[in-house]
């Protein structure tokens, strides 16, 4: 099948992997946007700063506290969560009763101050930063190499993403969040603490950008760029799936990694625009998203 | 969207006399006139093309009610044709112009036809997903020369007769443009078709059940201020004579946000005033670096904080008439 093509097998499957690897992030970012959408109904520009952030927080732990990637893996998404709630306390707070578009410019203006700040300070070139070394064999799967690196990004990916829909779907406390988010006066008249909901909802959404952002630190190199180049695509992937449900972002976020990653098989060079044009199309035939309510 | 309009916009009223605004243009005409004896014209003509797509973008998103965050790909896109029709097809200043500006006219009528169909801030995200697919695509198209953008665009005459070269002639012909475009913008805001257009920004189902076809009116605003960006791009390509990846990039549509946004959302004069004010911030901070960004940023945060009205906006409300 492969020769019929004019690939070889491992170009193919080699592919194949970075487009699972890079839905695995475009999943984790649009999950974190439609938990912050639901809530807040505020488009969280910011967010490709916060995944920048929770790289460049692992990265500063291990050169100036010498703490390593597992610890980063817990520290970086509790500190960058840290800081995304005080955001929310100090400045988003008070857009709740304005036009939604308020949000989007509020939150494009904290995402140009934090990239501007860091790409002052570190530059616009990348940054390295190692594999654990509990992670950096290669599997032969016989057909192809995985690199330990990128199962574990994968694994760890659909276990959050996972967690996350169980959370907010089976849970106790996922219920009274997607009470809120359709009746927070209501809810809070059950005595529940809605503004304190709102406030660690945004900072969990945050903590998942920070989260994926230490993935991807090894596989990326970390730079002040990383967010912003990856937003904008993640945007496109929301708009194609629709916020209104969990696991539709998820599953939006791996379909079109590995159709970016197929298309970068086939046809290289419309690799980095197919998403975009996938929107067109989903626009064109289910304006409101594949998974999306009306 | 459940908050249809965007509060603080001042409310104009129809019969309201319009006379100050009169005087208020003359006395721009008369400045612009003599400024380039003052201040050095290229500034000057990069504050006018950056008025005239702050301008066409107020009438997007301060009368129309409609986030776009796209509009450096008609700024850029008509940048690129008009600075190709002049330096490869030899053609005078003005066909190089018009043929930019169409060709921004196309594109704002595929873009918007496909963004309309959702609304608040998916158009938001519609529009910048669009414009960043057009970013990779002019990446990587030959015409473009990719990073390097297309350089040494001559500055060809005029009709073929009037001579463009000297900045400070060109200054004038750039200063006609821009104000044909304001007039025509002025004109299009106090029509019919303008207090339909606030009617749909104040509440789109009133609009609806009155039997507008909010569509139509939605799409041909967006075409105007696409072509009318298309007419900033297009000139700027032969101010410079340069035309780049910059100007279709995203944080060229952000700073055209800020223009309006600082300048006054909705209000005549506001996006001059802001398309100057940022100009001149980025000319003073030139030798900065990232400093520019980061204060855009904080500009952004206060305005959207607390200067929700902008500075021609506040003082509008303060002497109680539209501007």
């Amino acid at each position: 099948m492969f020769d019929l093509l004019g690939i070889s097998a491992p170009a193919f499957f080699g592919q194949l992997l970075i487009g699972v690897i890079n839905g695995s992030f475009y999943a984790l970012l649009s999950l974190g946007l439609a938990v912050i959408f639901g809530m807040l109904h505020i488009i969280n520009f910011v967010h490709g700063a916060q995944y920048m952030l929770g790289a460049f927080t692992a990265l500063l732990l291990l050169n100036y506290l010498g703490i390593g990637y597992w610890w980063s893996l817990l520290l970086a998404p509790l500190i960058v969560g840290a800081f995304g709630i005080v955001l929310e306390r100090v400045f988003l707070r008070h857009l709740y009763k304005l036009d939604h578009v308020y949000g989007l410019l509020l939150t494009f203006g904290i995402a140009l101050v934090i990239e501007g700040t860091f790409r002052e300070f570190f530059g616009s070139s990348g940054q390295p930063y190692g594999i654990p070394p509990e992670l950096a064999g290669v599997q032969n799967l016989g057909f192809m190499f995985l690199p330990n690196y990128r199962a574990w990004v994968i694994v760890a990916s659909l276990v959050v993403c996972f967690g996350t829909w169980f959370m907010i779907e089976r849970t106790r406390l996922g219920s009274y969040l997607r009470a809120a988010t359709e009746n927070p006066a209501l809810v809070q008249a059950f005595g529940i603490n809605v503004p304190l909901m709102v406030s660690l909802t945004y900072g969990f959404g945050v903590a998942l950008a920070a989260f994926g952002g230490v993935l991807a630190a090894p596989i990326y190199q970390v730079s002040p760029l990383m967010g912003i180049n990856i937003i904008i695509v993640v945007f496109a992937v929301v708009v194609i799936g629709g916020m209104g449900s969990i696991l539709g972002a998820v599953v939006t976020g791996f379909v079109l990694g590995v159709v970016e990653g197929l298309t970068k098989v086939f046809y290289p060079e419309a690799s980095s625009t197919v998403i975009f044009v996938v929107m067109v199309l989903v626009l064109l035939t289910r304006p409101t998203g594949l998974f999306g309510r009306a | 969207m459940s908050t249809a309009a965007i509060e603080t916009l001042p409310r104009v009223e129809p019969q309201a006399s319009l006379r100050h605004q009169y005087v208020i243009f003359a006395i721009l005409v008369a400045l612009a006139m003599v400024m380039p004896f003052a201040i050095y014209p290229v500034f000057l003509m990069k504050g006018l093309c950056f008025a005239l797509f702050a301008c066409a973008y107020n009438l997007l998103l301060g009368y129309g009610g409609l986030l776009s965050f796209g509009h450096a790909l008609f700024f850029g896109s008509a940048a690129y044709v008009s600075a190709h029709a002049a330096r490869e097809w030899g053609l005078t200043a003005e066909l190089s112009i018009l043929l930019g500006t169409a060709y921004a006219a196309v594109l704002g009528l595929c873009v918007g036809w496909l963004a309309i169909r959702r609304h608040g801030i998916y158009f938001a995200m519609i529009t910048l997903a669009i414009a960043q697919m057009f970013y990779f695509f002019y990446v990587q198209a030959p015409f473009t020369h990719g990073e390097d953008g297309i350089q040494g665009v001559p500055r060809p005459p005029v009709f073929g007769i009037i001579p463009t070269v000297d900045d400070h002639v060109f200054y004038y012909i750039v200063l006609a443009i821009f104000l044909a475009s304001f007039l025509l913008i002025y004109r299009a805001i106090h029509s019919p078709f303008g207090q339909v257009l606030k009617t749909i920004r104040e509440n789109e189902p009133r609009a609806i059940s009155l039997g507008y076809r909010v569509e139509h009116y939605k799409l041909l605003a967006f075409v105007l201020s696409a072509t009318l960006a298309g007419v900033a791009g297009a000139t700027k390509a032969l101010v410079f004579q340069i035309a780049s990846l910059t100007d279709v990039f995203w944080a060229m549509s952000g700073e055209v946000v800020l223009m309006t946004l600082i300048g006054g959302l909705g209000t005549i004069f506001g996006p001059i005033v802001g398309a100057f004010f940022v100009v001149g911030l980025q000319n003073y901070l030139a030798d900065y670096g990232s400093l520019v960004t980061i204060i855009q940023g904080v500009i952004f945060v206060f305005c959207v904080l607390v200067f929700r009205r902008g500075f021609v906006g506040e003082i509008a409300k303060r002497i109680g008439k539209p501007l």
